[in-house]
């Protein structure tokens, strides 16, 4: 194969306002040939996004290249002139972003950007790209490839959009695709028919492609050749197999460490019995909820039916599903965010009224809530010790000394140097963040944490050390969890029972073991099928399954009648899942399945 | 996962740490148009503090015909009105025989004395309602809002004619009024940073907490506010140094004897054909003070957005 | 989506008027001095004032006088100006408006014809090229302009074109009857004193508001798709950008018909504001009614065509899923 893209020392830094450099890239060097796959492997701040871009001769605002060359057929991009540049870009080397819902035109239709680009370049007349669009929409399994061009980008979803940057940045035929992590923001039943429709098309089209991630399973899937970069600088540079089978390169097993393998039942940790007691900590029973004003106990959408969960002390459950199923509407309404429409919530067995402003103090400090993203959660005015002061002022009425003193315990027990105290949140790395926002909930001694996908912003390093400091607080303090993930490897490896929830109801509970062990319902299954291995192939294989087929890349769709999932479910009975509500099966030690199929249906 | 490190060494043990996504601490740096404007503004700033006193002559005071004999000359009475620059007045004089520079002087405080309460008024009211209308009941938004559109729609010039011809020219009226008019856009503004800041996630937090509204307006949000609403306060400022000069340059502003720079604009005018300074130099008072606080509030905004979009198109 | 949007705009606009009218009704009122005598002048009597405040309904309770004014002013009847301004006593509104709200139109037509495109040119082309010479000329002298009052800007026009040039007179008299080329001359220089002032707010507005879409993920990626820099701007930024701009030119339209007392004093141009002015001082209260209606009315009608073309900019509730 001969070399497509040559990137020889090159070096990007960062200008600051005081005029000084600081380098972001120190001198990688890789080639690409023709129609291989590059990943370029790293967390964030290591550059591979601003290395990816430098192949089409653009770096961020504020960057600039200080060194080296990115040569592309022996031609030195980085000097090119602007309008060589222009000729370079979309028609030799194409980018597909991270968000496709940020990166699509919300003015234009989706026809007019994806031609745009072949079409300006001469490459082809209007007709024949669209043409060549339609021919792309239906490589890659688009709906309604005929009118799809007419339709604006909100009208299609997350997952079909990420396949329309594909067939933008196909239309023109480049020779290298740019794919700057692609799939991180879709769930993973979406994810895997992305990742499908990528791999399938870049083998079809013949076209080289970088692709920029920071999941190593993904990269198992998809890569030839991987980079792993730590800090601007190359780490380890090899062919997949070699470099998923045997690391060479400390930071490579670090990556790999902390990729979880896939969810089975025996992950999770022996719980230990000393915080336990009879009844539960938290119970939600009979909770509808949902959003705009309620009428007869039913709120203009409804969310939530049904459904019970109940929470023993000390114990962690697990809640999972995909976006919009009702995931974080569950513990709003046990925080008391979002009052219920019907149903009870109930704290060490007394009820607690439905909104915030009729809970007692003492009710308030026993749950706590961790939000999703600790950037927004923290607010950036306030200096970490004001932050976690705040609640021991609060609720425990401490002072001076005592605060003070306690502020450090806190800071000590989520492994942040004491003199973090007197920083303020942009000062700290988004893991850093997390732990403060952590804190901040335990400062309040609580019983219950309610942890709303709280590693899922973070890198896979950064959220599993948090993930086994949540382990080392279960511990230390017996704290109940409810921890929401759409992540099943991290809720096995932590749960010590699970709720599976799709489309706000609960279509499966259990203990952890038994929720990942047979029978399944046909929704965990899909769950527990599209969560990628860390092994080349697995990708053509999960693809076979019947799961895959029938329920990938569907949209979640809220039912009032029947199973809400039957449009997705290979084991689907016509005229009975879809019309009426599924009995709720007891398969023993508080395992339920809710489904029209028998225990023995479920097996295979 | 059996490995799991203990507490005392995780952070040493990290051998490849979590690199800091934290920006430096962003320092404005202004450009050399907006040190220009630093320097004039503290220019004005000390005339507000010592003018009156450093100012050769009385802002009342009209000339005696004496002090415009020229030596040698038979000359005896000589014109004192619109006289142009020279040593007795360093910037002429305006049409009683006034001198300009004292005028100035005097008129710093009054102009930028009252457009400064005013603008302050205006931000009191403002950002309190404006406040109110975010964090209250739906119900309180909508009356304050269409209260808002409704007192926006009316000219503000309209406004103030037709309340000062109600209730006479008085300067509390005349700060009160402009206080009034300004606290419009200022509600708008303080409605719309509001609830940006109320749907954010520290601030739920707060509310799931327990705490009280008045913790999570004050603690929460207002810090929160306080820098695009200093921006937005400085460009305030000189919509109403502009507006107040407006008022007093039909009549409706501060009364004579006291000398503001809009109404000296339009006392003076007729001296303009006879090529008198004495309108052009109060309109230059207001010209380099207001352009000034416009180019300092540019390059703070520049500094927030602006340089990013301009790197965009290479 | 749609027809909701703009049903609860139009909704809004209709409260909000209705809101404007009380605060005019009550602010006028605030206004002292009695109609009855300063009609009645030096021959005012106890028994002939009131009289004539009888005749006139202002003898009535408040609440009463403005449920009949509101009535009257939505049947179109104006009322009848209390004061005469030079038509006499008893003259109806309408017909005193009528020749005043042309020369408003006329005025506000022309500048608006000449100052929008050269805006939109100006703030787009300082768009597309930030930070050049270009684009600093255009930022500076904009942000200039409006740090001055306007009367600065009058002042300096008249002493250019009118006293050293000589070119166009300093005051505006007309007849009525000027047509072509005399007409242009008489309008000229407060024509050109509003154009400067309108176009220097939306040349900023729309500059300001180009450049905040071009920082957005889309023009990166249209950057990155190697389109040229003109259609970035015109077909990628533009699009994204109507809202704003179609806001300060509707407000910039308003503050024509309503808020250039200066400019209409300085020329003695006889536009509506100078009306009002005219009828504050004469204590017409039905004029000043009529006039402060005038102008609120337009300034809602012209935000809420504004915010119609926001919402109908709008692709999400254009074409909704």
């Amino acid at each position: 194969m001969s070399v497509l893209l040559e990137v020889d020392h090159l070096k990007i830094s960062a200008r600051k306002d005081d005029d000084n450099l600081t380098p972001i890239v120190k001198g990688v060097s890789f080639n690409v040939a023709r129609g291989e796959v590059i990943a370029l492997i790293g967390e964030s701040g290591s550059g591979k996004t601003t290395i990816a871009l430098a192949a089409l001769g653009y770096t961020k605002p504020g960057l600039e290249f200080t060194g080296g060359q990115v040569r592309l057929e022996g031609e030195d991009v980085i000097t090119m002139a602007s309008d060589q540049l222009r000729a370079l870009r979309g028609q030799r080397v194409a980018y597909l972003a991270q968000s496709a819902a940020a990166t699509f035109n919300p003015a234009l239709t989706i026809g007019e950007q994806v031609t745009e680009s072949c079409v300006l370049h001469g490459i082809l007349n209007q007709e024949q790209a669209n043409e060549r669009a339609e021919f792309l929409y239906r490589a890659l399994e688009l709906p309604d490839p005929d009118r799809l061009g007419k339709r604006y980008p909100h009208q299609v979803s997350g997952g079909q959009l990420q396949r329309l940057m594909a067939a933008t940045a196909l239309c023109g035929k480049p020779d290298l695709l740019v794919l700057d992590e692609p799939t991180t923001a879709l769930d993973v039943t979406t994810q895997i028919e992305v990742l499908k429709a990528f791999k399938s098309v870049i083998k079809q089209e013949g076209s080289a492609a970088i692709y920029v991630t920071h999941d190593l399973s993904v990269v198992a899937q998809i890569a030839d050749h991987i980079v792993v970069l730590y800090a601007g600088e190359v780490q380890e540079h090899g062919s997949a197999e070699q470099v998923v089978s045997h690391p060479g390169h400390d930071y490579t097993r670090r990556l790999m460490h902390a990729v979880r393998p896939p969810p089975a039942a025996g992950q999770g940790e022996e719980t230990s019995s000393e915080h336990r007691r009879e009844d539960p900590a938290l119970e939600v029973i009979d909770i509808v909820a949902g959003y705009g004003k309620a009428r007869d106990g039913t709120p203009a959408i409804t969310v939530l039916r049904d459904v019970n969960v109940s929470i023993e002390r000390g114990h962690t459950v697990g809640v999972i599903g995909e976006s919009g199923c009702g995931k974080s509407t569950l513990a709003r309404v046990m925080a008391g965010l979002l009052p219920a429409a019907q149903g009870k919530v109930l704290l060490d067995g007394d009820t607690l009224q439905p909104t915030l402003e009729k809970r007692s103090r003492s009710e308030l400090q026993k749950v706590q809530f961790v939000f999703q993203m600790a950037d927004t959660a923290l607010n950036p005015r306030q200096r970490i010790d004001h932050i976690l002061g705040r609640p021991l002022e609060f609720y425990l009425g401490l002072k001076g000394k005592e605060k003070r003193r306690r502020i450090g315990e806190l800071l000590q027990m989520v492994e942040l140097p004491q003199e973090f105290a007197g920083r303020y949140p942009e000062e700290l790395s988004g893991g850093q963040k997390q732990r403060v926002n952590l804190a901040r909930a335990l400062a309040a001694s609580p019983e219950v944490l309610l942890c709303d996908e709280v590693i899922s912003a973070l890198d896979s390093i950064v959220g599993a050390n948090v993930i086994e400091l949540l382990k080392r607080l279960r511990k230390q303090t017996g704290v109940s969890f409810v921890f929401i993930s759409h992540d099943l490897s991290t809720v096995a490896s932590f749960a010590d029972e699970i709720v599976v929830l799709y489309a706000g109801r609960v279509m499966e509970k259990g203990t952890t073991d038994a929720v990942l062990s047979p029978p399944y319902h046909p929704y965990t299954r899909l769950l527990i099928s599209s969560v990628p291995e860390l092994r080349v192939g697995w990708l053509e294989e999960t693809m076979q399954t019947q799961e895959a087929q029938a329920g990938i890349d569907r949209v979640v769709t809220l039912t009032d009648t029947g199973c809400p999932f039957f449009d997705r479910c290979p084991l689907a009975i016509r005229d009975t899942c879809d019309r009426e509500t599924a009995p709720a099966r007891q398969l023993g030690a508080g395992h339920a399945i809710e489904c029209h199929r028998s225990e023995a249906e479920f097996v295979h | 996962m059996s490995d799991t490190p203990t507490p005392q060494n995780t952070n040493s043990a990290i051998q490849f740490d979590e690199l800091p996504d934290a920006p430096p601490k962003r320092k404005i740096k202004l450009s050399l148009l907006g040190k220009i404007g630093v320097v004039v503004l503290i220019f004005w700033a000390i005339v507000v503090a010592i003018g009156p006193m450093i100012a050769p002559y009385h802002e009342a005071d009209i000339l005696d015909e004496e002090l415009f004999i020229v030596p040698g000359s038979d000359e005896m009475y000589p014109d004192t009105d619109f006289q142009p620059p020279s040593k007795i007045v360093l910037l002429g004089s305006d049409y009683l025989g006034r001198d300009t520079l004292s005028r100035i002087l005097f008129g710093a405080r009054t102009t930028i004395g009252i457009s400064f309460i005013a603008t302050t008024l205006a931000y009191l009211l403002g950002v309190l309602l404006g406040i109110a209308a975010a964090v209250g009941s739906k119900r309180l938004d909508m009356i304050l809002s269409r209260l808002n559109d409704a007192l926006l729609s009316i000219p503000s010039i309209m406004f103030a004619l037709v309340m000062i011809a109600a209730l006479g020219s008085t300067i509390p009226l005349l700060i009160l009024l402009t206080g009034i008019i300004y606290a419009t856009s200022v509600f708008r503004i303080a409605r719309s940073l509001g609830q940006e800041v109320m749907v954010s996630d520290f601030v739920e937090a707060a509310r799931v907490r327990g705490e009280g509204l008045w913790w999570i307006i004050t603690r929460e949000i207002l810090p929160n506010i306080a820098m695009p609403l200093a921006t937005d306060f400085g460009l305030r400022f000189v919509w109403v140094i502009l507006f107040i000069s407006a008022l007093s340059f039909l009549g409706l502003g501060v009364q004579p004897p006291m000398s503001d720079w809009g109404s000296m604009v339009k006392e003076n005018l007729p001296g303009l054909i006879y090529g008198s300074v004495a309108p052009i130099m109060p309109a230059l008072a207001i010209a380099t003070l207001t352009i000034s606080v416009n180019m300092i509030v540019d390059d703070i905004s520049a500094h927030t957005g602006g340089k990013l979009a301009k790197r965009m198109i290479a | 989506m749609l027809w909701r949007a703009l049903l609860s705009r139009l909704g809004i606009s209709l409260v909000t008027l209705w809101v404007v009218s009380v605060l005019i009704f009550i602010g006028t009122n605030l206004l002292p001095g009695d109609v009855a005598q300063i009609i009645l002048g030096q021959m005012a009597t106890p028994e002939s004032t009131a009289a004539l405040r009888a005749k006139l309904g202002l003898d009535k309770p408040p609440y009463l006088q403005y449920v009949v004014w509101l009535q009257n002013v939505a049947m179109g009847d104006l009322g009848i100006s209390k004061a005469g301004l030079g038509a006499g006593l008893g003259t109806p509104i309408v017909e005193i408006l009528e020749p005043r709200i042309f020369n408003t139109l006329r005025l506000t037509g022309l500048v608006t014809v000449i100052a929008i495109p050269i805006s939109l040119f100006l703030g787009l082309i300082a768009a597309m090229h930030p930070g050049t010479r270009l684009d600093r000329a255009v930022t500076f002298s904009t942000l200039s302009l409006i740090s001055v009052p306007d009367f600065l800007v009058a002042t300096m026009l008249v002493l250019i074109f009118a006293v050293f040039l000589g070119w166009f007179p300093a005051i505006v008299y007309l007849r009525g009857d000027e047509t072509g080329w005399v007409l242009i001359k008489t309008l000229a220089m407060p024509i050109l004193t509003l154009v400067i002032v309108a176009s220097s707010q939306i040349i900023r507005m729309t500059r300001a508001t180009v450049l905040n879409v071009m920082s957005s993920p889309y023009i990166e990626m249209a950057i990155l798709k190697g389109v040229p820099r003109k259609r970035i701007i015109l077909r990628h930024a533009l699009f994204n950008a109507v809202g704003p701009i179609v806001n300060v030119i509707a407000l910039n339209l308003a503050w024509l018909v309503g808020g250039v007392v200066v400019v209409e004093q300085i020329f003695s141009y006889p536009g509506l504001a100078k009306l009002m002015v005219e009828g504050v001082l004469m204590r017409d209260l039905p004029l000043v009614q009529a006039c402060a209606m005038i102008f609120c009315v337009t300034y809602i009608v012209l935000i809420f065509i504004a915010d119609m073309a926001t919402i109908l900019s709008n692709p999400r509730l254009r074409h909704p899923k």
